[in-house]
């Protein structure tokens, strides 16, 4: 089942360093190795005035020794994006302007990372963005508001009212979330099959 | 449809010397009652019929967006311009009717901001006059430097120090005194915003300081209307109505357009808010840009031209008007 | 003598009807017999007594049972009244916007007396009589923009100004046709259009977008925009769209003429004073198919837009499941005779 792309689906860049006096870069699993090629175009001090907060999911020790390895004024280690939230929503509230944002890796965290910035005040064009790694999405059902986690399927099944959705791709960078719409509202008999699509 | 602004018929209720450089005029409704509410850095334009000369001139409005029973706009006299602010100066009066555009905002606050830093130099204080009554009014939290050359030159710095105290900082520039900018950057919260207003050096200075201290270009606003400047005179003609025009020294291409009947829809005569843009149809000779709407690379390609501030000195021009 | 308000429901056993003369009134959107996206906009400066343009802000026979509708709606679901924290004084603005409308308009039914920022508020139809301070938050019983959209027909959505966009940061939308103010709300103004098709290629939005960020204080602007509605529902939201999307597979060819609903919207745009932000009122007016072809003219006209509107469009609008059926119906209505031209039903 195509979907074809519109204009509120996310563009995603490449990283690359920014004028500014404190760094944060963000990045989860393959995420990583997008910060491991912006340092390779990095001045010579720009990890000096950086913190890293890196969420390994499933590759474990893979990236954390040559993240280190870039010297960063601080480097944070997080078992789960939501785990990570509250210290960068901390972090942010006591930061000054000069600050520059960078998140790589799934659109989950880069999302859910610019929200907290957006809320901090931070402007959603200045931030720098590079997916990596898987393309699983969070989808809010609009009918429940729940949201579902690391969505794969087209359709996909909300996990909190259990409708059937329709994965757009509308996006909301304040909810952080694609938009699910009931697929088989017109005839709920109908059942379409799930196929793999965000993988 | 075309946009533009409705016009307002005012009568000049006072006429106040601020310094010997710059006069405050105080506009109210011929026919009573209040004038349309603005916001803080919104600016009019200034109607001065000036014998067979007429001047269409911007100027911020400085009073409290709160109050609507008057406007006022502050006129700093240009001894070396078009005539305009002489115009003001010199012959407007207590009592004279005068016509002016509703309030156009071009240089509004972002109120998104936890904080708004304000940068102003000379006259540039005018939009922030309004700017930060009307955030005072809602406990905005905001913070303003303001240079001057001299004390006796520093519209206004006393009326805001009494007004809002330490959130004022003034900046004497003969006696030495200087916006420490780089220290000034570097302290503000996640989330404030910057506006600059002020010659046209100072905004290019905040600007780029402001980029290499790593602030968005989001943040940073900035309000720089030109004042058309006279020229060598010359003769344009315009494709669409088929007439021929000669622009005077003292005339801008914009007023001498307006002088033969066609009437380009604007909002800033400042080359600042993109109305006016015409297309050129065909010319030989050389632009003289003045304008901060048009990019660099359509200044040099030469088929663009914002009429309210831009000249032109060569043999032919024929625009698309 | 005001305006007779009728006692109807737009929900459960849909009483909703108009009546003669408010047929004659409804703003058919079609001037010619075909229809394609385009942005049409207009100023938005009064028109013909009678019509919906008489006042730029309407009230209709409908306005008393439309605002317990939106009632119901919001004790069901808050969220589709909604203000990011920078939007307050925008609110206002829009208060002070609809307050002095309604009661330029309708006298009868409305009276606005300021003095200072003490200002008092009487809205007859609705038996409210307040008296509040402008600008002060505790002197109302919701936010500024809540209070009044609570006591004024059509969606409202108010679009904050930066960087050459507009951010719809606020709003208020119970009688939307398919979007959502929660999912929405935050997008600049080609964000939030994004679902519309064939637009964006042509360029639609750009000009539009510059268009609209050039509205000038007291110089507001206007467009119609259609759809179409299975029963008079207003709130076909995405968020109960399981609940009503069912209603389309009911259309028989028995109740077409009651079941099946031209909605119009008539979408003004002003530019508020106080904020610099803008307000789109989005005034969403229902005609059933057998009130509509009381109108030879408009029902000869509605056939031949429906047959010919390309398919990306049908979908959009969510005509698929039954446009064979209605085409059908309407057939029966259309001799071929020639149309006028203009949207009047003759």
């Amino acid at each position: 089942m195509a979907v074809k792309s519109i204009i509120s689906r996310p563009v995603y860049g490449t990283l690359s360093p920014q004028p500014g006096s404190d760094h944060l870069l963000i990045a989860d699993a393959e995420g990583a190795a997008a910060i491991l090629d912006l340092a390779k175009s990095a001045p010579a001090d720009f990890f000096a005035e950086a913190e890293i907060v890196f969420i390994p999911r499933d590759t474990g020790e893979t990236y954390i020794a040559a993240l280190k390895a870039l010297k960063p004024a601080r480097f944070y280690e997080g078992p789960s994006i939501a785990a990570a939230l509250p210290r960068l929503k901390q972090r942010l509230s006591t930061a000054h302007m000069g600050l520059r944002l960078y998140l790589a890796g799934t659109e989950g965290l880069i999302g859910q990372a610019m929200q907290a910035a957006l809320e901090a005040g931070i402007d959603h064009k200045s931030i720098q963005t590079e997916q990596r790694g898987s393309l699983a999405r969070r989808v809010q059902c609009v009918h429940c508001k729940g949201i579902t986690e690391d969505v794969t399927t087209q359709p996909a099944r909300c996990s909190h009212c259990g409708l059937m959705l329709l994965v757009r791709d509308h996006y909301s960078r304040r909810i952080a979330a694609f938009q699910g719409v009931c697929i088989n509202a017109e005839d709920p008999s109908e059942v379409p099959p799930m196929e793999e699509m965000f993988k | 449809m075309s946009t533009g602004t409705t016009k307002l018929d005012v009568a000049v209720a006072d006429v106040v010397p601020v310094n010997e450089l710059v006069t405050r005029f105080h506009f109210r409704p011929t026919n009573g009652g209040l004038l349309p509410t603005f916001s803080g850095g919104a600016h009019v334009v200034v109607e001065m019929r000036d014998g067979d000369t007429t001047r269409l001139n911007p100027y911020s409005l400085m009073s409290s967006p709160l109050d609507t029973s008057e406007y006022t706009i502050s006129v700093r006299r240009d001894d070396a311009g078009r005539g305009g602010s002489l115009f003001m100066h010199r012959a407007v009066k207590p009592g004279d009717r005068m016509v002016i555009s509703y309030p156009v905002n071009l240089f509004s606050l972002d109120l998104r901001a936890k904080k708004h830093l304000m940068i102003a130099g000379g006259i540039g204080i005018t939009p922030f006059m309004a700017q930060t009554a009307q955030l005072a009014a809602t406990s905005g939290n905001f913070e303003l430097h303001y240079a001057c050359r001299t004390a006796s030159l520093f519209t206004y710095g006393d009326v805001l120090a009494e007004r809002y105290g330490r959130r004022i900082h003034l900046y004497h520039d003969d006696r030495g005194e200087k916006i420490e900018l780089t220290r000034l950057l570097s302290s503000q919260p996640l989330g404030t915003h910057l506006y600059v207003c002020g010659p046209a050096p100072m905004i290019d200075w905040v600007r780029r300081t402001a980029a290499e201290a790593g602030w968005p270009p989001e943040t940073v606003h900035f309000e720089h209307f030109s004042a058309p400047q006279p020229g060598v005179p010359f003769d344009v003609e315009l494709a669409v109505s088929g007439k021929t025009i000669h622009v005077g020294e003292q005339q801008s291409l914009l007023e001498a357009i307006e002088a033969a009947g066609v009437d380009p829809p604007y909002l800033c005569r400042g080359g600042v808010c993109g109305q006016c843009e015409t297309n050129v149809v065909s010319c030989d000779g050389k632009f003289l840009h003045n304008d901060h709407w048009l990019t660099e690379e359509e200044h040099r390609s030469g088929k663009k031209i914002m009429p309210c501030v831009s000249r032109f000195e060569g043999r032919s021009l024929v625009l698309e008007r | 003598m005001g305006i007779v308000f009728r006692d109807e429901t737009f929900r459960d056993d849909f009483t909703f009807k108009n009546s003669p003369e408010h047929i004659r009134r409804f703003p058919f959107p079609f001037h010619e017999d075909s229809y394609m996206y385009a942005v049409n906009i207009e100023p938005h400066v009064p028109g013909p007594k009678g019509s919906v343009l008489e006042n730029l802000i309407d009230v209709d026979e409908h306005y008393v049972s439309e605002m317990r509708d939106r009632a119901l709606v919001l004790a069901e679901d808050p969220l589709r009244c909604q203000s990011l924290p920078h939007m307050t004084l925008a609110g206002w603005d829009l208060l002070e916007l609809l307050m002095t409308e309604q009661a330029k308009g309708y006298p009868e039914h409305f009276s606005l007396t300021r003095d200072g920022d003490k200002w008092h508020w009487i809205n007859r139809p609705l038996g409210i009589d307040h008296h509040f301070v402008f600008g002060d938050l505790t002197t109302l019983p919701y936010g500024p923009m809540e209070y009044i959209t609570r006591q004024s027909q059509g969606d409202f959505c108010i679009l904050d100004q930066r960087d050459g966009n507009l951010w719809m940061d606020a709003g208020i939308v119970t009688t939307q046709a398919d979007w959502s103010l929660d999912f929405d709300i935050g997008m600049n103004f080609f964000e939030w259009h994004a679902p519309v098709p064939l637009a964006h290629e042509k360029g639609i939005f750009t000009r539009a977008l510059k268009f609209l960020t050039n509205i000038q204080q007291g110089k507001p602007a206007r467009r119609l925009n259609w759809t179409m509605t299975i029963n008079p529902r207003l709130d076909t939201s995405p968020e109960n769209y399981h609940k009503w999307g069912a209603d389309r597979a009911t259309v028989t060819p028995e109740n077409v003429g009651q079941k099946v609903h031209l909605r119009v919207e008539l979408q003004s745009f002003w530019r508020l004073p106080r904020s610099n932000a803008m307000v789109f009122p989005i005034r969403c007016y229902l005609i059933k198919m057998d009130e509509l072809v009381t109108s030879r003219k408009w029902a000869r006209r509605l056939h031949r837009v429906i047959r010919d509107l390309p398919e990306e469009l049908a979908t959009y609008k969510g005509l698929t499941l039954y446009r064979p059926t209605l085409l059908e119906w309407l057939a029966k209505h259309d001799d071929g005779a020639e149309t006028s031209p203009g949207f009047g039903p003759d």
